[in-house]
């Protein structure tokens, strides 16, 4: 049973890694083949340093990432605190199922509805600037609409994870600290905040992640002057995956291996320690 | 996941550490007109660059980065992105909300954007290189009569692409018509745009390569329907690695690319069959959402450079309209007759045509429907499924809410 | 307290890009491109439905498949000791921080006919298998980037059943079968619906996996969205028409699910 178990997991965990080694050993390939060996290499590693496409989308990546994470850590916190102090059942429900929407729409409607969106707005633009001569301002596919998109899909998940630290919270602290003479604002900031941190941070997290991956919603409202990483990577796909590519995903591989592997181990010297204190203690 | 975040820190950190400059040809600017290509320097601007897929010098194989030289030289720097289908690029250009200043769309998808006012007319003494090195056959085709939106980039034909290796050696492959024999089932791939896969079945239909009618149109269809299971897959850039990678026995494309894939792998050939093919011009123009025509025509003219050109020319494989830039090719290249094939064969081959917008629309629906119908199913089973799925939550639904007020437990049903 | 208004750009957030967008979705599904009312885009759309059962029919697969791999896993993860746990989430996280579209351009790399799996059978004096531009490699690229999303929530809520129920049962003369379809499998039931629901969802709307693995002849309802806005068909009201029954479907399919989930806790989880 134990050696069923075992194979289970090894079978299991062949499957999710196989691709990732093909991906990783042929990073080291010394020709651009993705399908034939010619020797081991590491020019692909120095070549990705000076690739500017590859390094303009993993900027643009990171700047629409950190942008649309922050705002949406502001929005969904603040929303979360709106919805928790909503009264009404019906308009609290009704709120809860627009913000699962982006959540469970198909990306791809998401990505479509987008555009259309900016589109139309567009258009309706250049309707008003042709019938009254009034010079309106186009909002032409970039970083702009890009963060836009990645705050809507990103906000709902800032906004569950604050609100159940919201519900383990003792209402009467903050009650109790605007009796102890705080005002509400600073006991905003010193009662609340420090007890829904925690939800802010995974929020924000899981925002950060979801926009750095994104594909799909990306790759219908972005242009060529704001590409994000997978959005270059989808248009290679169409023909080749330059091996910088997988030299980059090797890299990203490593460290957030090494740095899970570290967390990991820290947390587990942690709880052995709590675990002594404990036993001392008893 | 605080994890993602210190990667990025440590690429970015790695970054001006490791920048070695990769492209290994310099050009030679001593021919050009300085005075010209440098009016913008300084000021900090830039152009986008919409185009096919490896259809530059990118500077990959110690080739000339093109792009790179261009930012050099006149200090405007390009943003550059790349199609894969005419259609595509109509797609993009048609839903709006970006702006392009080149791009490089064939014949007929330039007569259609006439047609349909998406091209802004081009200021040829912006271009002086046109007058002087595009040779006349190139100048004041059907598509662009007088050249006044587009600017020859290359030309070539279609044809078929095959493995001598995985191919019966007793035949001569010179026929459309190997496309559709069982004996290379699950060995070919196809087009995946509607022109040219229609291009293809036209022809072995005997009929000319732009459609007349409906009824074509179908004929044509019911042809392709018919390879459809013989096929491996319906591919357009992919074909490279497949092609080179002996994934594939069999297959038609354009004949630049055929030279790409025949440097990688010394055992495929190409042939354009005897029933006549699509000959093509690919021309640069500007869009109407152009931000920068200046620069943008500034950039169509550093194309045709000679030294630009001959770089492009060698890297992507195509056939070249410039004069100069052939002069530049070595004997072999001249008389290559994949790249440049006799009178006789080119006479046998059809530019396509912008197709009146009622057959065009025609096509497309036929092509999405050679892709997605294999199964026959009744038109009526989607609207009973979604029609079930109504029964069925509403009746999970009230059953809940029976279930519910049954147990008293005083909580509404959600919905 | 009074946050009631803390709400309200959030409110108007997703007024103006989520319930406006959608609202587009319709208005362009029943115009024609000049803009004058129509059905036929919706009248259409039927015309597609060998795309959509197929569609349908390659998702309901790939959550099969993605629920008899996941759920003994996320099983025998619950079991496990404290670092265990730890270290299998990890290793099932870890895959994801590599862009999907690379992992399965991967697959790729495997699955052809000079591919490494067939390489390898070839050695071994097996034959070439035709694996690549397959239905099969379709619905293998969709569990395989999916499988996360089962496994994660299956393990969440398994994670809660306590071990004394499980011993309480065997103690009282169940035997694995009954303590797994009396014990185990209901108090699951949430975790299956959640995870059913992360699966299907994306692999229903999938796009590009099945132009990279299915060779492009196995269209899929996504494909088809994408060919009408940016691919090969230009025409983006029949596109919208189509993201328009491929949403209300979906809708229906989640609240039917959710009716097999009785927890109390979530509010207002759609319909």
């Amino acid at each position: 049973m134990r050696f069923l178990k075992r194979c289970y997991l090894a079978l299991v965990m062949l499957f999710l890694y196989l691709p990732i080694g093909v991906l990783i050993l042929y990073s080291f390939n010394a020709s651009k083949s993705r399908s034939v060996w010619s020797g081991f290499s590491l020019r692909w590693y120095r070549d990705l340093f000076s690739n500017e496409l590859i390094l303009t989308s993993l900027y643009n990546t990171l700047v629409v990432a950190l942008c649309a994470s922050v705002i949406a850590a502001i929005l969904g916190t603040a929303a979360a605190m709106g919805i928790y102090s909503i009264r009404n059942r019906w308009f609290k429900s009704m709120i809860m199922n627009v913000t699962y929407m982006p959540i469970l729409n198909p990306e791809i409607v998401m990505g479509v509805s987008l555009l259309l969106l900016f589109v139309s707005v567009n258009q309706i633009g250049a309707g008003i600037t042709a019938a009254t001569g009034i010079p309106m301002p186009e909002l032409n596919l970039g970083y702009l609409t890009l963060v836009i998109a990645h705050v809507t899909f990103c906000t709902p998940y800032v906004i569950l994870n604050v609100l159940p630290k919201l519900r383990q919270m003792d209402k009467f602290v903050y009650e109790a600290a605007l009796d102890l003479g705080c005002s509400p604002v600073m006991a905003f900031f010193k009662v609340i905040i420090p007890e829904i941190m925690p939800g802010m941070a995974t929020g924000f997290l899981m925002a950060l992640t979801y926009s750095v991956d994104d594909f799909i919603i990306s790759y219908f409202v972005s242009s060529a002057t704001s590409q994000t990483l997978p959005v270059t990577i989808g248009a290679m796909v169409r023909k080749r995956i330059s091996p910088e590519i997988n030299a980059l995903s090797a890299i990203i591989f490593v460290v957030v291996l090494v740095v899970l592997v570290a967390v990991n181990l820290s947390a587990l010297r942690k709880e052995r320690l709590l675990q002594k204190k404990l036993g001392g203690g008893v | 996941m605080m994890k993602k975040l210190s990667l990025f820190l440590a690429v970015l950190v790695l970054l001006p550490l490791l920048a070695v400059p990769a492209w290994a040809q310099e050009l030679d600017y001593s021919e050009m007109d300085l005075d010209y290509y440098t009016r913008y320097r300084g000021q900090g601007r830039s152009i986008n660059v919409y185009n096919w897929g490896e259809y530059i010098s990118d500077g990959s194989d110690d080739s000339l980065n093109v792009n790179k030289a261009f930012e050099e030289l006149t200090g405007i720097k390009v943003v550059y992105s790349t199609f894969d289908t005419n259609e595509s690029l109509y797609a993009k250009l048609k839903t709006g909300g970006s702006s392009y200043d080149v791009i490089i769309p064939s014949d007929y998808m330039i007569a259609r954007m006439i047609e349909e006012g998406m091209l802004l007319p081009l200021d040829l003494g912006n271009i002086p290189n046109f007058a002087t090195h595009i040779n006349p056959r190139y100048k004041d085709q059907s598509y662009d009569p007088g050249n006044r939106y587009s600017v020859p980039y290359t030309w070539g034909t279609v044809g078929l692409i095959y493995n001598a290796a995985m191919v019966d050696e007793n035949d001569a492959i010179d026929s459309w018509g190997y496309l559709w024999d069982p004996i290379y089932a699950d060995n070919m791939l196809m087009f995946s745009n509607s022109k040219d896969a229609f291009g293809v079945a036209f022809k072995l239909l005997g009929y000319p390569i732009n459609a007349e009618s409906r009824e074509q149109l179908d004929r044509a269809t019911e042809l392709l329907k018919e390879q459809k299971p013989l096929l491996q897959a319906y591919v357009m850039d992919e074909i490279f690695d497949k092609m080179t990678g002996g994934e594939a026995a069999l297959a038609p494309y354009y004949a630049g690319d055929a030279v790409t894939m025949m440097e990688d792998n010394p055992d495929l050939r190409f042939v354009v069959p005897k029933e006549g093919s699509n000959i093509f011009t690919d021309a640069m123009c500007v869009p109407k959402e152009a931000k920068n025509k200046e620069l943008a025509e500034m950039y169509i003219n550093f194309m045709l450079e000679p030294e630009v050109g001959l770089a492009n020319i060698e890297y992507i494989g195509y056939s070249t309209p410039n004069d100069r830039v052939y002069e530049l090719l070595d004997d072999e290249t001249k008389n290559d007759p994949v790249r440049y094939p006799d009178q006789e064969l080119l006479d046998s081959c059809e530019y396509f045509v912008n197709l009146p917008p009622d057959l065009a629309a025609y096509m497309d629906e036929k092509w999405t429907e050679l892709l997605s119908a294999d199964e026959r199913y009744s038109r009526m089973l989607m609207p009973l499924v979604m029609l079930g799925c109504v029964i069925a939550t509403i009746a999970l639904n009230t059953a809940r809410a029976v279930r519910k007020a049954r147990l008293g437990t005083g909580k509404e049903p959600i919905l | 307290m009074k946050f009631r208004y803390a709400s309200i750009p959030y409110l108007i957030w997703s007024a103006v890009f989520v319930l406006v967008p959608l609202g587009l979705v319709a208005v362009f599904a029943f115009t024609t491109q000049t803009g004058t009312f129509t059905i036929d885009n919706i009248a259409r759309v039927s015309s597609y439905t060998p795309v959509f059962m197929r569609s349908v029919w390659l998702a309901i697969l790939a959550t099969a498949i993605c629920l008899c791999i996941g759920y003994p896993l996320a099983y025998l993860m619950s079991r496990m000791s404290g670092v265990s746990q730890r270290t299998m989430v990890m290793l099932i996280m870890l895959p994801m921080w590599i862009n999907f579209l690379l992992r399965t351009y991967a697959w790729m790399t495997l699955l052809e006919n000079n591919g490494v799996i067939n390489t390898v059978l070839r050695a071994l004096g097996f034959g070439t298998v035709r694996m690549i531009n397959t239905q099969g490699a379709v619905v293998l690229g969709m569990v395989y980037n999916y499988l996360p999303f089962m496994i994660l929530p299956l393990y969440s809520i398994m994670t809660k059943i306590d071990d004394r129920v499980i011993e309480a049962a065997q103690d009282l003369g169940a035997n694995p079968l009954t303590v797994f379809s009396r014990v185990i499998f209901p108090l699951s039931v949430p975790g299956i619906s959640t995870g059913v629901t992360m699966v299907f969802v994306p692999a229903i709307s999938t796009f590009i996996i099945s132009r990279m693995l299915g060779g492009g002849s196995n269209m899929l309802i996504g494909d088809l969205i994408d060919a009408q806005f940016l691919g090969n068909a230009y025409n983006p009201n029949l596109g919208a028409a189509i993201s328009m029954v491929l949403m209300v479907f979906i809708l229906l399919v989640m609240s039917i699910f959710n009716q097999f989930d009785d927890s109390e806790e979530r509010e207002g989880m759609l319909i």
